[in-house]
Parts: C-alpha cells; sequence; structure tokens
C-alpha cells in the first residue's frame, strides 16, 4: 500500500478512535474492565513515549547528553507545575545552558 | 481562544518539527505534510514519518499509528458527558479536531469545582462548554497546519543548535505529569517508560507498542490490588 493511503487510512482509524466515545456515550454499557484499561493508556503511551525520547535522544543511552539532564529538571517542572509552558520554557533553556556548559567543560563530543 | 495561548508555546516547534521531517521524506514530501490535516496527531505523524522513512511495511506503520493514538479513547471516553446533547455536525467535526492539548486545557475548565455554579462549568450549559472546546480546538488546529507548513518550506534555515526536536518531548513530559494525578496512573507511566526504554532498539517501534501494553497491565493491576486491599480492609473492620 502506498504512503499515502497507508496515512488515509491510518487517520480514518485515528478519527474514529476520537469519534468513538462521543457517538456512543449513553448507547452502549462499557465493560469495567475495559473501562478500568483505558484508564491507563494515556500515562502508559505518553510514557512509553516520552521516556526514550528524554533518555537516548540520539538512539543510545549517553550519559554526557544534555537532554538528560535537562529532562530531568523538566520532569521536576513538570511534576511540581504540571503547566505545559513552564516545562518547555524550563526544558529548552535547561537543555541550552546544559549544552553550553558540557561543551565549555569539554564533556561530551 | 485565549486559554491555549500558552500552551501554543509548545505546539509551533512542534508543529515545525513535523514539517521539517515532512520536507526531508525520502519517499514522498507531499504526501508526509499532508499528514497534518489528515490525521493531525503529531507525536504519531511523527512517528509514522519516521517509520515510512525506512520503508517499514504498511501494516507496521498503520498499527504503530494506531497505538500511539489509543490514548484518544480515553480522551473521547472523558469529555463525551461534557458534551452530551450537541448536535449531529458538531459530533461529526469535533472528533476530527480533538488533540491532547484541546483536551487537557477543556476537561481541567470543566471539572475545576470553582466553576461549579458557572455557566461554563461541569454544572452549567453544554453550548457554553462547546464554544470554548471548539474555540480551543479549532485555535490549535490552524497554529497546528501553519506551523507544519512554516517547517516544510523553512525546513533547512533553522539552526540545528536551536534542538527544537526537544520540545516535543518536553511537550510530552508535561502532558504525562497532567496525566499522573493516582498512584496506579504513576505505576503505569513508570512500567510503560521502562519497558518502552529498554526495547528502544527493538524493530519497528515495537518497544512503544510494548510499552503501552506493559503499562496499561501494570496500572490496571495496581488498581484492582489497591481496591481488593481497601475492600479487604473495610472487610476485617466490620468483622471485628
Amino acid at each position: 500500500m502506498s504512503m499515502w493511503w497507508t496515512i488515509v487510512v491510518a487517520s480514518v482509524g485515528t478519527y474514529l478512535i476520537r469519534g468513538s466515545f462521543l457517538w456512543l456515550h449513553g448507547r452502549i454499557a462499557i465493560p469495567p474492565a475495559i473501562e478500568c484499561g483505558l484508564r491507563y493508556v494515556p500515562p502508559a503511551v505518553l510514557a512509553a513515549l516520552t521516556v526514550p525520547a528524554v533518555v537516548t535522544p540520539r538512539g543510545t543511552v549517553d550519559l554526557a547528553a544534555p537532554e538528560l539532564l535537562a529532562g530531568a529538571i523538566a520532569a521536576v517542572v513538570a511534576w511540581r507545575t504540571r503547566s505545559i509552558t513552564a516545562t518547555l520554557v524550563v526544558g529548552l533553556a535547561a537543555l541550552w545552558t546544559t549544552a553550553w556548559l558540557y561543551r565549555t567543560a569539554g564533556i561530551g563530543s | 481562544m485565549i486559554a491555549v495561548l500558552p500552551i501554543l508555546l509548545g505546539v509551533v516547534p512542534f508543529g515545525m518539527i513535523v514539517g521539517v521531517t515532512a520536507a526531508r521524506h525520502s519517499v514522498s514530501p507531499w504526501a508526509a505534510v499532508s499528514s497534518s490535516w489528515t490525521m493531525f496527531a503529531g507525536a504519531a505523524q511523527l512517528v509514522m514519518l519516521q517509520l515510512l522513512d525506512r520503508g517499514t511495511p504498511w501494516i507496521v506503520v498503520l498499527g504503530t499509528a494506531l497505538v500511539i493514538n489509543t490514548r484518544f479513547f480515553m480522551y473521547s471516553a472523558s469529555i463525551a458527558p461534557y458534551l452530551d446533547g450537541i448536535g449531529r455536525g458538531w459530533k461529526t467535526l469535533l472528533p476530527y479536531i480533538l488533540t491532547d492539548q484541546g483536551y487537557v486545557v477543556s476537561i481541567v475548565r470543566w471539572s475545576d469545582p470553582k466553576r461549579r455554579g458557572d455557566a461554563s462549568g461541569a454544572g452549567g450549559e453544554v453550548g457554553i462548554r462547546l464554544a470554548f472546546f471548539f474555540g480551543a480546538s479549532i485555535t490549535l488546529w490552524s497554529v497546528w497546519q501553519v506551523s507544519t507548513w512554516a517547517g516544510f518550506l523553512l525546513g533547512a534555515g533553522i539552526p540545528a543548535s536551536w534542538s527544537l526536536e526537544f520540545a516535543v518531548p518536553l511537550t510530552f513530559l508535561a502532558l504525562l505529569a497532567t496525566a499522573v494525578r493516582t498512584r496506579p496512573a504513576a505505576f503505569a507511566a513508570v512500567v510503560g517508560g521502562t519497558v518502552a526504554l529498554a526495547l528502544t532498539s527493538a524493530p519497528f517501534n515495537l518497544g512503544l507498542l510494548a510499552g503501552a501494553v506493559a503499562g496499561v497491565t501494570a496500572g490496571a493491576v495496581a488498581e484492582t490490588r489497591a481496591r481488593s486491599k481497601g475492600e479487604a480492609g473495610r472487610r476485617e473492620g466490620e468483622a471485628g
């Protein structure tokens, strides 16, 4: 299947997922097991997306990567403030600062 | 619309990254950039485009994109009660523009106990909630489209030293913090993240899928145990 069709089918599927409960609400009863599982999809999926991207930004674990320290700082900010803006601002500032510090100190490549 | 202004700070670099990724695509940059209006889901778009670039089989790409987007089931279930009674036209349009950010901003506003008596809160009017949700979502959608095109067209001009790609995991980090409000949720996140990290070099992004499945299972198990412990405690209290 061509790239275009793959994207289209995936898009339609995504649309159906997004609409699911909006359309079904009040019409069908959801089994408690499914409801329970659904509750943990956001934290599980978001973590599965975030952790590798922060810890292995370029594919392998690199302790000298500025992303690691910046990510840790951003995580604390995210935890405390639960604010997307604060996390972004502090995270990016931390990344630039850490990268500059590491470069000056001769850490990493 | 105003409520999402701070969030746009994260949407713009994210959209631009998608645009840049699309522009560099080895197969079809134009199909790639179209994903922003066909799918409109940044995380899945990025992973999809990377997999397609490497020639991954379409069925794996499809599966991966859908797994990443399963979280929308939860968002859908969560906002449905607040939007009960909206017209059919809205019910057809709204799913297209549902996003992490739009969801978070809306649900936080609607479930705010201070707004309980308000027209805009839980006890209020669905029309006002709809207006808020739509306003926020359409703003996010518009900014996303513009950002994607900006990245697509400017691509090479953006200095790598800005490290804009980091804005993507940072946005998800913030959303993750919002999603973790209970102990079982925290457990789900820790397990999901760890498994995904451990399997980061697995083919076809299977690490992501494995992390998601492991995390959901962990969360469900943790919740069930917490509940049965609670029930056992109550039974003991009654017996004694």
